[in-house]
């Protein structure tokens, strides 16, 4: 840490940088911006201590957005860079932005790398399921029919859903959100920095230009409550205009369904109660997609181990325990003879 | 008996290998199968070679597979040594000693020895299988295959058990002792003490049982070789001791001084190493030996792959550390773009090429010089960066020194080529001290005042370095093109024009601070200058050196800065009548001296996977000037 004294509290502009803004009017990316940025504000994040690292895609252009130091790199790279980072100099909160071609196309096996070694930085997914920035070809998370430029017939793909990919690679933190959700990111950001350890984040994205509304049957007004559960540590899983809906493990089968209370027999006792360090029930929970189940939203998972960048640390300090190298002992360490 | 005064050996008429007719020298190879420790007995050798103040150089020359079929001919594994009296530069052409472990050994290698020569045979591996095997239709020893060599039949598998049956060990472990038995035997032809080895052996199995048979199998082969009945077949050579520039030496491999010298390459910059590497052969080593130097401030990286060990690397360096990945061409290939993310960007990082031979996998044990192009022009768009070369395993300490001084004073990635040969190839090396070298220090920048991130030091052109996490400093960098002095994102197509300019300007300024070309040997202008670059400079100083004493007109050249060159290196090719670059490729540095140098220049190029010969070199040069 380089600020000793405790510094001003600073507002959500203070980490907006002076570049102007170039996303197309009314994308998602706006409204994710602007929820880190008062997320930052809010968990009293120094900017000079706070990286943002990112690959290629319209996200990736996040961190020149953003009055913190920044590292746009190359396609689907930026885990292993930001993994460079972290290593080299475990004080720095680091963040990955990335899309879902970024990082589950190109990137998937740097991802898949950063997640189950634990390295403590954040990563976003802004999960549009579509290339944006190349103008529109479907993406690893595309619904299979998906029509594009380069499927015009739609796309014979199945595709992956990211939080289902996140936890098979042992990650120890899971959390979806919306872009327009600013509060419920707002949480999900602070949780996900406080993990000590790779924490992913996938963040359901609405590209206005080239997939509008791909995800609307969930995250129009009218239909969320029905379509969403924002899931709580502790908490029975209920959702629901009138809160009467709920999740509970199918009687003789092992699978979730939704269920109303009163209705069938059901009552709020054979809700589940969720707890984000189930893996079990987080690999249910990730599963369930509209309009069957209600999208699980909020921490899904987290049950936190060692991070990887510290016991990289630990072992080089356990090297200088007795003291640094020195370089003239180590040339002539061995058998070495003198000719005078 | 003396092996190599015969001047016969000299004369052989069929194109078989012609004696270098050096009295003050000696080529053994060992050979046998990848499982019977012949790098371990070469290692080993080499070693107690050097501790008798012999001169020496090494070629392990070794299958790609781990544990070929036994008794195959692709799974032949052979160390060759030449040592002597005098400077040795190369591991020798024809060995004037064969030891071959089995029949396929024996079929690999038996061609190369020079005709005379000696060749050594455990007749306890010359079974039937194994003959047939190797491809023998024969048993080689009963129908004139070997008529034109001296040679020593010893059953070395039933002395070996022999002399370790009052150990408890099983028979398998037991003639894995087979190398040392040999080992003994070799030590006593050349007078070699068994102390480092004896030493070696107890630190490696304690005091075990198999330690003890193996120390017995070493002493069995050492007191086999001075038993009265037959010493008179096993003939014993002493050479003088080399007059070496006084001081204190240790035998080191390229891998070893490449690492080391990274390390001191830090040391002197002031900042940590980042090391970030992906298993690849022959490069990794340098990853083995640069993870138990944690105490020297190194942190280690095995990545998931080559472009995340790049990527990572460059993270590293982002950060202010000293960003290194190592690689052998087909990682290289690679991490290609995360080098142009670090030109783009201009932050320091050093990429070791350990150079392989062949395109796509090739012969990944073998060695070549084939990476030239890749990285002197390997990337998209224009792409400057320092290219810089090792030419002996000793070199490699210099040249990786050099290559960090570069990438930090310049803000720029620097690469680094090595090969197989330089690599594994061990060698004596005058150690030096680390007071002798003027440190680099980095600094940092912090002063907020006036901060632009990508200004530029009005003498190297380097843009300042930013530690993340340094007040007041924050900015962006990134691959995309970047408007001079602020680094914002810029499509202005002057600016581009004017950036790749300034890159340009930085890497050519390199130029005037690396030393001015010398000529390493011969005169400074003159009829023929023969060039080379990286692990050929031992053949071919050594070619240059013999055609100089027979009265020819020749000089030899050693480029070690490959890109920028050094500054006066086409004046200096120019002041001869002909040149000619000698090199394992099919022409790299012909073709890019032939566009920076605007003159006629021949190539003596060869890409067997072998390391050039001193004699083919001397012929190269014989035939343009007997002419």
């Amino acid at each position: 840490m380089n600020v000793q004294v405790e510094p001003a509290k600073l507002k959500a502009k203070d980490f907006a940088s002076d570049q102007e803004v170039r996303w197309c009017p009314g994308c998602g990316d706006y409204a994710i911006l602007k929820a880190v940025q008062m997320s930052l504000a809010n968990m009293g994040a120094q900017p000079d201590n706070t990286v943002f690292v990112s690959g290629i895609g319209c996200a990736a252009r996040f961190p020149y957005y953003m009055e913190t130091y920044g590292f746009h790199t190359i396609h689907g790279r930026a885990p292993a860079v930001a993994s460079g980072v972290k290593i080299a100099n475990p004080e720095l909160d680091v963040w990955v932005v990335s899309g879902d071609g970024d990082a589950l196309s190109i990137g998937g096996n740097h991802l898949l790398h950063l997640l189950r070694r634990n390295v403590d930085v954040q990563f976003l997914l802004f999960n549009n399921e579509i290339y944006g920035l190349t103008k529109g070809q479907y993406s690893p998370t595309s619904q299979a029919g998906q029509k594009s430029p380069s499927t015009p017939q739609g796309s014979v793909d199945a595709p992956i859903d990211a939080c289902t990919f996140a936890l098979g690679c042992n990650a120890r933190f899971i959390a979806r959100g919306i872009d327009i959700q600013a509060k419920q990111l707002g949480d999900i950001f602070t949780r996900a920095q406080e993990h000590k350890g790779a924490s992913f984040v996938e963040i359901i994205q609405n590209c206005i230009v080239f997939n509008d509304d791909a995800f609307a049957h969930f995250t129009e007004k009218s239909v969320a409550k029905e379509t969403q559960i924002h899931v709580k540590h502790g908490e029975k899983l209920i959702y629901g205009a009138d809160g009467n809906k709920g999740i509970r493990i199918k009687p003789g089968a092992f699978e979730l369904e939704a269920v109303t209370i009163g209705e069938d027999g059901v009552t709020e006792d054979d809700i589940l109660v969720h707890d984000e360090t189930n893996r079990v029930l987080a690999n249910l929970l990730v599963a369930m997609k509209p309009p069957e189940m209600p999208i699980a939203l909020g921490v899904i998972y987290c049950d936190p181990a060692p991070s990887y960048e510290r016991a990289v640390q630990a072992q080089v300090e356990a090297s200088m325990a007795n003291g640094a190298g020195d370089m003239d002992k180590l040339l002539r360490s061995g058998n070495t003879w003198t000719v005078s | 008996m003396n092996l190599q005064t015969d001047p016969s050996q000299g004369e052989s008429s069929d194109g078989a290998p012609l004696s270098e007719a050096d009295s003050d020298s000696v080529v053994v190879r060992f050979a046998g199968d990848s499982g019977d420790g012949i790098q371990l007995l070469g290692g080993q050798f080499s070693q107690a070679t050097a501790l008798d103040n012999n001169s020496l150089a090494t070629f392990p020359d070794f299958p790609a597979e781990i544990r070929a079929p036994t008794g195959t001919t692709y799974g032949v594994s052979a160390f060759q040594i030449k040592f002597g009296s005098r400077h040795i530069r190369t591991s020798g052409d024809a060995p004037d000693v064969l030891v071959a472990l089995n029949p396929a050994a024996l079929k690999v290698n038996y061609e190369q020895v020079l005709r005379g020569g000696l060749i050594i045979l455990d007749t306890g591996s010359f079974g039937e299988r194994n003959l047939k095997k190797a491809g023998f239709e024969v048993d080689p020893r009963e129908d004139g295959t070997l008529k034109e060599y001296r040679t020593i039949e010893i059953d070395i598998s039933a002395l070996t058990l022999e002399a370790t049956k009052p150990f408890d060990v099983t028979q398998k472990e037991a003639l894995r002792a087979k190398n040392l038995w040999t080992l003994g035997l070799v030590d006593w032809m050349y007078g070699r003490s068994l102390d480092a080895t004896e030493t070696f052996i107890t630190r490696k199995f304690g005091d075990s049982a198999i330690s003890q048979a193996n120390i017995a199998a070493l002493k069995a082969g050492h007191a086999y070789g001075e038993t009265a009945e037959v010493s008179g077949d096993i003939p014993q050579t002493r050479l003088g001791e080399v007059k070496f520039e006084s001081g204190e030496y240790r035998l080191v491999s390229g891998a070893e001084a490449l690492s080391w010298g990274l390390v001191a390459g830090c040391k002197l910059a002031g900042i940590d190493m980042t090391f970030c590497s992906y298993p690849i052969t022959p490069s990794s080593p340098i990853l083995h030996i640069l993870s138990r130097l944690k105490n020297f401030g190194v942190t280690t990286f095995q990545a998931e792959d080559e472009i995340a060990a790049a990527c990572s690397a460059l993270g590293a360096s982002y950060t202010g550390k000293m960003g290194i990945t190592a690689s052998s061409g087909p990682g290289i290939a690679l991490k290609t773009e995360a080098i142009g993310l670090a030109i783009s960007t201009e932050l320091p990082l050093v990429i070791v090429d350990t150079q392989r031979a062949g395109q796509s996998t090739g012969l990944p044990t073998k060695t070549e010089q084939s990476d030239l192009f890749l990285t002197v022009w390997g990337r998209n768009a224009d792409a400057p960066m320092p290219v810089l070369s090792a030419r002996s395993p000793g070199d490699c300490f210099e040249t990786a020194i050099e290559a960090v001084r570069l990438a930090t004073k310049y803000m720029t990635p620097v690469f680094l080529l090595s090969d197989g040969y330089i690599a594994n190839a061990a060698e004596p090396w005058l150690i030096p001290s680390m007071s002798d070298y003027e440190p680099f220090p980095v600094s940092h920048r912090t002063d907020p005042e006036g901060f632009q991130p990508f200004s530029r030091d009005d003498e190297t052109l380097a843009r300042p370095w930013v530690k993340p996490g340094t007040p007041g400093l924050m900015h962006r960098i990134g691959g995309i093109e970047k408007a001079d002095g602020s680094g914002n994102i810029s499509y202005d197509p002057d600016n581009h024009q004017l950036m790749t300019d300034l890159r340009f300007a930085k890497i050519d300024g390199i130029a005037n601070d690396i030393p001015a070309q010398t000529v390493e040997s011969g005169a400074e202008k003159g009829k023929l200058a023969v060039v080379g670059w990286g692990s050929t400079y031992g053949p071919i100083n050594r070619a240059v050196t013999r055609m100089l004493a027979e009265g020819y007109d020749v000089s030899h050249i050693h480029i070690r800065h490959i890109w920028p060159l050094p500054a006066n290196l086409i004046d200096l090719l120019h002041d001869f009548d002909e040149v000619l670059v000698a090199e394992m490729n099919k022409g790299q540095m012909l073709t890019f001296l032939r566009s920076q140098c605007g003159r006629p220049i021949e190539g003596h190029l060869k890409v067997n996977g072998q390391p050039l010969t001193i004699h083919e070199v001397q012929d190269a040069i014989r035939a343009r000037l007997d002419k």
